[in-house]
């Protein structure tokens, strides 16, 4: 039941005007309370970090105090405790809000240059490197 | 009057920025002397009638004169004085006008000071810089006027972000822009040298202190805004490779890798285009940075400014300085050779492969900032964060701390590794030792793993090079490089440690509770209502006690500002030797069974973080102490050469001869 209700929070808190959402509702139980198992909480921290607040501005979920971050970190505890896997958790949260809500670009149609120029940057740092350091000790009395 | 002051004062710069540009240009050919002559008087001038224009402002702040457009948006009466005066640069076209003025004064500093350069270099630097000041003055006067009137003025002002009422924007934007506009003054002296066909090391010394001042500035005001991000926002975060993150950080590596190119042109006449090369990126980077900021273009929390017609001003001035470096560049690149040689096992070498990988880091970082507003414009909306830059960043930055680690112990030019196998091999060994010792004792990332060996291999290689010397005869530009290089280790440290070993606690807690975290007991005894002049608050009263320990108060709040409204979390820290607790009061949280009420609480020890900022510290320091260094050798030689230059001509008139030119 708790989560359906969080759920519902979770859904109205975009709607609600901020002022009103922090004043009338509760936070839900586990947006500022940590899971008793360490090991869980600890994945969840990491997986909160890396995870966008979409009322704030370059924050991540466990970096703020917007009501829908601590929504949002209720599902992601609740939902590890649950016994799902921080993977999962991150692409229900992706198909629901997007790939903004992640902060760990996957590769996808939109997304290949920031991870095919960095490959690309390696070969031209290679190259570089050749270039400038490799043959010197052959024409290292080559004139100034 | 005092705003129509201020705004005259910047019409005027404007105009001797156009002289000085004029001027400057025609000292490139023969026969222009009495204008060329104007072009150094113009700078100075120029620098004081900048800086008398900030000082107008600034005053119209301190007095909270609500006529101005610019106060009425940003100030309010009941404001402290302290943030009256610091919100002169919290929004925009303050900010950019102290930018302005601190580029005025680098330049009025170059043209009054530097007498080393041949006049010919000296004029075209003064040209150009000239010419970049004068596309910042336009932007200033024709889109972000910060005289502007109020046709009535206003009753009271809105007031400036709490956030950004605080002592740190004393001094974090102050620092950077130094830093960044220090860098135009490099920028500038590439640009003369390239087109005079000056890239010598005599324009090397001149360019360094330019450079290493700048870095400085750079290194401290990045540290300084990490800091004040850490206690300010209320969660311990350090640093979040925020776009706004980035721009400071981009101008900082482009200068890290000119600072150390610039040595060697300067020490070994050799990496001439690559010196000029990093000239441009340094500048460039440091206006991308500017752009970013205050177009809006990414809205964060510091970029309070969101207007698309500044940004294509600043993109347009972007576009033009970075080109016309460029043509020139092109010009001329057949006309400078690359200089010296050396082999790849030098120190020359090393220099170059991590400057290579400090490029590629930048070129990782402008990546991952540009492309999340590049997608944006077509709708496809990406988050690029730490789990992005962490994985990137490292596999440059890892070869990087490795060859930093021995690059200082080779000698110039040519060296054979096997001369410093047994220090490379003692480093190795501390790195493998390191890793197994930590991951024997816990599970921990592979990269704060690698940070904890990396920063203690260089926390020993980076005393190396004091082996073995007389330590009272090293030079004070070498301590200052080993502290710099020692700082890199102790930041890395402070890093590693904080991301590996960081325990935290979520609680909510009623007055009397008691929560663990880390070997620190936390007791909440009350949480008071108070008030401040401008905003009201909570306080709670905490007791942090470690082990069987005293007991230390802690009093974080909760503040509500009422103008602007908003609510900020002033974190309470308790700093020991290894280490920082951060307490953080937060909303109420219902009643406990007693009735009694409850309040979240959020507690952090973060072992050994502060060395994240004392590593920035002891970078900067390493500078301070290189610049020095330089200075103590270049007064020395000039005494040495005047008191030689006097003996000979003391000589030459006993003798009745005219004295033999000067071999220097």
């Amino acid at each position: 039941m708790r989560v359906i209700i969080a759920f519902l929070a979770l859904i109205a808190a975009p709607l609600a005007s901020p002022t009103l959402a922090q004043s009338s509702m509760p936070p839900a139980p586990y947006a500022y309370t940590q899971l008793d198992d360490p090991v869980l909480e600890a994945e969840a921290t990491a997986l909160m970090e890396t995870l966008r607040c979409l009322k704030c501005q370059s924050q991540s979920i466990a970096d703020s105090d917007a009501p829908m971050a601590g929504d949002m970190r209720h599902q992601v505890r609740s939902r590890l405790l649950a016994g799902e896997s921080p993977d999962q958790v991150r692409d229900w949260l992706t198909q629901r809000y997007g790939d903004y809500v992640s902060y760990e670009p996957t590769v996808s149609a939109t997304t290949w240059p920031l991870f095919a120029i960095p490959v690309l940057l390696l070969l031209i740092v290679g190259a570089v490197l050749l270039r400038r350091l490799g043959r010197r000790s052959s024409d290292s009395e080559m004139g100034a | 009057m005092i705003a129509e002051l201020g705004h005259a004062a910047l019409w005027l710069a404007t105009a001797l920025a156009v002289l000085q540009m004029v001027a400057g240009g025609l000292g490139l050919r023969a026969g222009n002397e009495a204008i060329v002559a104007l072009a150094r008087p113009a700078a100075v001038v120029q620098a004081f009638l900048a800086t008398l224009s900030f000082l107008l402002l600034l005053y119209a702040f301190a007095i909270t004169d609500l006529s101005i457009k610019l106060v009425a948006t940003n100030s309010h009466s009941m404001k402290p004085f302290i943030y009256k005066l610091t919100g002169t640069w919290g929004n925009h076209e303050g900010s950019m006008l102290l930018w302005v003025a601190v580029l005025a004064i680098s330049g009025g500093l170059l043209a009054g000071l530097e007498r080393r350069l041949p006049e010919k270099t000296m004029s075209a630097t003064l040209s150009v810089q000239g010419f970049v000041a004068l596309g910042f003055y336009s932007f200033l006067l024709l889109s972000s006027n910060p005289f502007e009137r109020l046709p009535v003025p206003a009753g009271e002002g809105s007031g400036l972000n709490p956030l950004l009422q605080d002592i740190g924007l004393a001094i974090h934007p102050p620092t950077l822009y130094i830093g960044y506009v220090g860098l135009s003054v490099a920028f500038s002296l590439c640009m003369g040298a390239l087109i005079t066909r000056q890239v010598t090391p005599d324009f090397a010394k001149v360019m360094r202190p330019w450079v290493l001042g700048a870095w400085v500035f750079l290194t401290f005001g990045i540290t300084a805004g990490s800091y004040w991000a850490y206690y300010e926002l209320g969660w311990g975060g350090w640093w979040f490779w925020d776009p706004v993150e980035n721009a400071s950080l981009m101008p900082w590596l482009a200068a890290t890798a000119l600072l150390h190119s610039v040595s060697v042109l300067a020490a070994r006449d050799a990496l001439r285009t690559w010196t000029i090369m990093l000239g441009v990126l340094a500048f460039s980077m440091s206006m991308l940075g500017t752009f970013l900021v205050r177009s809006g273009v990414i809205t964060s929390v510091h970029a309070f400014a969101v207007d698309p017609e500044r940004g294509s001003f600043i993109l347009a001035l972007l576009g033009l300085y970075i080109g016309g470096a460029l043509v020139i560049f092109a010009m001329r690149a057949g006309y400078i050779s690359e200089g010296k040689r050396f082999s790849a096992t030098s120190r020359e070498g090393a220099l170059v492969f991590n400057n290579v990988m400090l490029s590629a880091i930048l070129a990782i970082v402008l990546l991952g900032t540009l492309y999340p507003v590049f997608t944006e414009a077509f709708d496809v909306r990406v988050s690029v964060g730490p789990p992005y830059f962490n994985p990137a960043g490292a596999i440059f930055a890892i070869p990087m701390f490795m060859v930093m680690a021995v690059g200082p112990l080779l000698r110039w030019k040519d060296d054979k590794p096997a001369r410093i196998q047994f220090e490379t091999a003692m480093l190795a060994a501390i790195v493998i030792a390191v890793i197994a010792l930590v991951a024997f004792f816990g599970s921990y990332d592979i990269l704060p793993l690698l940070g904890l060996a990396f920063a203690a291999a260089l926390g020993v290689a980076s005393l190396l090079p004091l082996r073995g010397r007389k330590l009272s005869r090293v030079p004070t530009a070498t301590w200052g490089m080993v502290m710099a290089h020692f700082g890199v280790a102790v930041a890395l440290f402070g890093m590693a440690s904080e991301s590996a070993f960081t325990s935290e606690r979520l609680a909510a807690v009623s007055p009397g509770g008691q929560e663990q975290v880390a070997d620190w007991t936390i007791e909440l005894q009350s949480v008071d209502p108070i008030a401040g002049p401008n905003w009201t608050a909570v306080e709670a009263r905490i007791i942090a006690t470690r082990g069987d320990g005293e007991g230390v108060l802690l009093t974080p709040q909760a503040r509500n500002f009422w103008a602007p409204s908003q609510a900020t979390s002033e974190s309470a820290l308790l700093t020991t030797w290894d280490g920082q607790l951060y307490a953080v009061i937060g909303d109420q949280a219902g009643v406990d069974a007693n009735g009694n009420q409850r309040w979240q609480l959020r507690v952090w020890w973060k072992p050994f973080v502060t060395f994240i900022w004392y590593g920035g510290l002891l970078i900067a320091f390493g500078g301070v102490l290189s610049i020095v260094g330089r200075l103590q050798v270049d007064l020395k030689r000039r005494s040495v050469t005047r008191r030689g230059n006097e003996r000979r001509e003391d000589a030459a008139a006993l003798a009745g001869e005219t004295a033999p030119e000067p071999a220097e």
